[in-house]
């Protein structure tokens, strides 16, 4: 590029040079509805039942959402290309039953086992990548098929059978240690460290730029040399690693394999995703959203829980909130033209 | 200007957000400790964990547990799974519950095996844990079990079928659950026992998953396997009302004997319409009731029920058969459930 | 029209060729275009300046014929290779990232990133030199915005596509080709752009213009190059020639001579579009 310099004097047009200031940035962000939604929900609660507002509680939530908020940095990642992928709840069972079952066996030393079911996971979601990329095939096509192939792929191999005596690497996730007066999963710092490097990634660095330039508009990213077809396909691959990292944290949590876990996850996690002010149709989101999203679900799940209100209002009450979400995208990206 | 080197200002709000909770953790926590099982106000909290919010088996379930806990003046907190199998429910709705203080969890486990640990967790906090109707894989790792002898609901029906069927050769179809779920399992092989026979003797084996449409194609499947199907086994009501639609549909129904299980309220009817030959009645309110009353003693005394308590069943038909006790619809209809 | 010194074209095509099946969409084209001016390329529909234009910025490799850049035989191996070679297009969609501000999109595909281990271990971007950068060039051709964070999307058409501009001027070398730059403004903004296209053209960058509305092309060409059936009809200055008799040669209705007079070729049409021999 060739740089050229304002001559000393010449007043530039512009009104400022520099990014606006934090205090600006944070009102304006996409994130800010749904914080206050989540502080919202958090005063509410706290009013409503005397065990909301406890440590042990938070790091109750935190250790309750962090698969399904593992699952949700991998959505989120899909969803910003304007993709979407409703198999990542049975890859990550499938991920779980074969890291269950080989450590349980004695196939695989434990640590290769849970290396070799994280890839497979990845495996799961390269070929998403591929044929969504390659033939190309529209991804909600793609990974609902793939969503019924796991699935079956997970009873098949796992005989309908619940995978116990797990040995001791694949629950150390599910150990906590103090905090102040409570105790935190080493798990959910995995979680949070995830969500902090996606974060990084997708806010700091050229790749992310890429990821959302590709969301906005396909043509315009390759147009402008970005190398779409390696993009998308990287991010379904990664997507699926997370999913088979989320697998692992499944175990650490329950303590065992369970061929019936996630099927509710693949939903869940769109709904945390959409409920941190992502946007379905590409182009616009953060991860940070996402972990908001995921904490909301958890703290309404927790808070109702507490209340002694019955579980069936928690699904009425998500529903809501998600169609109240994604109206709210919709008339602020109305607005924004 | 300053050529001081800045965070980028989302990195600021990521790291502002996770101090927030940091502190939050620590701040809290130092308040008002961690979990604590006390019943602090006074009144007495009691769990209630079933499969589903949906299937009328719990509804019933949950009914019961209201009553008694109102009669004894606990408080109810209940919760449910997302589906029939959802074990990953079940497990964040006990961390819950003893989180919020409840003496005694009475759970009606989706996975017998996976939910162990978790109760063994909640246990560990001095929480009294009973499993209803559907036992733990091991029995013992609930304090104690208030259910239906399955098997005996299932001899029954076997018998009755067998006294009823007065000698014609039998050419048997069972409509199942699902593979290895124990409910399943001891009805069925208590059918055959008590009608005298194996599973080499069976026609045809469908699996339902206890629902009607399911029941009404695995039927459509065995008549077409196997035609001259006389005795049809079913795992629930809802199975054999499946079953019966299917026969209707090839004028079958007269010629065909069908038993089940579970004794809701429409199943019942069900029997008195002559759709259903006979059924095992279970009563779930019991379970529920006496679910409550063990919490609530174990709270007041500190005495943990134990072992397994049979709940009972009683075989419901209009169509009395000599050598098995049953008794008839209308009593039937005065206790179900549904 | 013969030329006595004209200095070497920037970018120059000699016979031209492209098939597809039956289908010939360059005929044999040639090509020139000067240092320093702005040269507007028109030609009706199915003329094939859409192939000719993609041929000279590497979207499509011609069967035959040569390019030469700055006087150098050259072959595009896609897009990418032409821009490496400092050939630059403003499409007509614009290929911006909506929601994206200005600065990014400036460097869209091209991200500075920081000096030091922050860049290469970390792959951290450089946003306050982007953003720095992006306010140079945009100040550099005069373009008003009173701030360059606010996503492409909030700002109107003309201004969209002065951001397309700057980024192209930005990173070219060589040429700038602009794909039908005023078609979508309304006449305010469209008078803004060719404003701007003027001062790239008077910072000494040659710019390719690709337009269907004539008054703008006479407004702002230094030559036009009429395409038609595939290959050059005519180059030509817009203020030897009227606009409706340039129109004619772009349909064939007149054809231009060696000496540069025209000559009625389809004397129906010529009569139609009122034109006559001169």
């Amino acid at each position: 590029m060739t740089a050229t310099t304002t001559p000393p004097g010449t007043s530039s047009p512009y009104a400022e040079l520099k990014a606006p200031g934090v205090a600006r940035r944070l009102l304006t962000a996409p994130t800010t509805g749904p914080l206050a939604a989540l502080l919202l929900a958090c005063a509410f609660f706290s009013l409503s039942t005397d065990q909301f507002l406890t440590g042990g509680n938070f790091s109750l939530i935190v250790q309750q959402v962090m698969v399904v908020g593992t699952l949700a940095i991998g959505q989120t990642l899909i969803i910003l290309t304007a993709g979407i992928d409703l198999s990542c709840g049975a890859v990550m069972a499938f991920g779980s039953i074969m890291i269950a079952k080989m450590a349980a066996q004695g196939t695989l030393p434990p640590l290769l086992a849970i290396a070799l079911g994280i890839a497979v996971c990845g495996g799961f979601g390269l070929v998403n990548g591929l044929l969504v990329q390659k033939i190309p095939l529209p991804p909600f096509i793609v990974t609902l098929g793939m969503l019924n192939v796991a699935f079956a792929l997970t009873h098949i191999y796992s005989a309908e059978q619940t995978v116990t005596n797990l040995p001791g690497p694949l629950t150390a996730l599910g150990e906590t240690f103090p905090l102040g007066h409570t105790d935190i999963t080493y798990g959910s710092l995995v979680t949070i460290a995830l969500f902090l490097l996606l974060a990084y990634a997708l806010s700091n660095t050229g790749w992310g730029r890429h990821v959302y330039a590709l969301g906005n508009s396909q043509e315009a990213a390759r147009l402008n040399g970005i190398r779409t077809s390696r993009l998308t396909i990287g991010i379904y691959t990664v997507a699926g690693l997370l999913y088979g990292i989320a697998a692992l944290l499944l175990i650490s949590r329950t303590g065992v394999g369970d061929p019936q876990a996630g099927q509710t996850d693949n939903l869940d996690s769109i709904t945390a995703v959409v409920l941190g002010g992502t946007s379905l149709f590409g182009g616009r989101g953060s991860v940070l959203g996402t972990f908001i999203g995921v904490l909301i679900v958890g703290v309404f799940r927790n808070g109702l829980q507490l209340m002694g209100v019955a579980s069936i209002y928690q699904t009425l009450i998500t529903g809501v909130l998600v169609i109240l979400a994604v109206t709210v995208d919709q008339i602020s990206r109305k607005k924004a033209r | 200007m300053s050529r001081t080197s800045r965070l980028p200002v989302s990195l600021l709000r990521v790291a502002a957000c996770t101090g927030v909770a940091a502190l939050t953790l620590t701040a809290c926590g130092s308040g008002s400790g961690s979990s604590s099982t006390s019943a602090g106000s006074g009144s007495i909290k009691v769990g209630l964990i079933t499969k589903t919010d949906t299937n009328p088996f719990f509804v019933k379930m949950k009914e019961g547990a209201e009553k008694a806990a109102k009669a004894d003046g606990a408080q109810l907190v209940t919760a449910a799974g997302k589906f029939d199998g959802d074990n990953a429910g079940q497990v964040t709705a006990i961390e819950n519950m003893v989180a919020s203080g409840v003496k005694g969890i009475l759970i009606t486990p989706s996975d017998s095996k996976a939910i162990v640990p978790a109760i063994a967790k909640a246990r560990a906090k001095g929480v009294l844990v009973i499993a209803l109707d559907t036992p733990t894989e091991p029995q013992s790792a609930v304090d104690a079990l208030f259910a239906t002898n399955n098997l005996n609901a299932g001899k029954l029906i076997g018998q009755y079928a067998k006294a009823a069927m007065k000698g014609k050769t039998a050419k048997i179809a069972t409509l199942d659950l699902a593979p290895g779920v124990s409910v399943g399992v001891q009805r069925h092989n208590g059918f055959l026992q008590g009608f005298g026979a194996t599973d080499k003797d069976v026609a045809c084996a469908q699996d339902t998953g206890g629902d009607q449409a399911k029941g009404q194609t695995a039927m459509e499947n065995c008549l077409q396997k196997a035609p001259g199907i006389n005795l049809v086994y079913t795992i629930n009501e809802p199975a054999a009302l499946g079953a019966y639609t299917a026969l209707k549909a090839k004028g079958r129904e007269k010629d065909v004997l069908i038993v089940s299980v579970d004794g809701g309220c429409t199943g019942t009817q069900a029997v008195k319409d002559g759709k259903i030959a006979a059924t095992s009645q279970q009563y779930p309110l019991k379970m529920a009731s006496q679910g409550v009353q063990a919490v609530v003693d174990y709270a007041k005394s500190g005495k943990k029920a134990s072992g397994y308590t049979d709940t009972g069943v009683n075989l419901i038909t209009d169509k009395a058969q000599a050598g098995v006790t049953s008794k008839d619809t209308a009593f039937g209809l005065q206790n179900c459930w549904g | 029209m013969t030329a006595t010194s004209t200095p070497t074209p920037v970018l120059q095509a000699r016979g031209l060729v492209k098939r597809y099946g039956h289908v010939t969409a360059i005929d044999g084209a040639d090509f020139d275009l000067l240092p320093g001016e702005v040269l507007a390329v028109i030609g009706d529909n199915g003329a094939g300046k859409t192939s000719l234009i993609k041929a000279l910025t590497g979207a499509v490799i011609p069967d035959a014929g040569e390019i030469r850049l700055n006087g150098k035989p050259i072959t595009f191996s896609g897009p990418q290779s032409a821009r490496a070679h400092g050939i630059e297009t403003v499409y007509q969609d614009l290929a911006v990232a909506a929601s994206m501000d200005i600065a990014s999109n400036m460097f869209l595909g091209r991200e500075l990133r920081r000096p030091g281990v922050l860049g290469s271990a970390f792959r951290m971007l450089d946003k306050k030199r982007m953003r720095q950068e992006a306010a140079e060039h945009m100040a550099d051709l005069k373009i008003g915005l009173r701030s360059l964070t606010q996503s492409v999307e909030t700002l109107s058409g003309g201004q969209r596509q002065a951001v397309a501009v700057a980024r192209a001027v930005a990173w070219a070398n060589s040429v700038v080709v602009m794909d039908e730059p005023t078609a979508a403004l309304g006449v305010k903004e469209s008078g803004q752009v060719l404003d701007l296209i003027r001062r790239v053209r008077d910072k000494g960058m040659p710019v390719v213009l690709i337009s269907h509305n004539m008054p703008h092309v006479f407004e702002i060409a230094d030559r036009i190059h009429v395409h038609r059936l595939g290959r050059r009809a005519a180059v030509i200055k817009p203020s030897d020639y009227s606009m409706a008799e340039v129109v004619a040669i772009m349909t064939g209705a007149l054809t231009v001579d060696e000496a540069g007079g025209t000559v009625v070729a389809d004397s129906e049409a010529a009569k139609a579009a009122g034109v006559q021999a001169n």
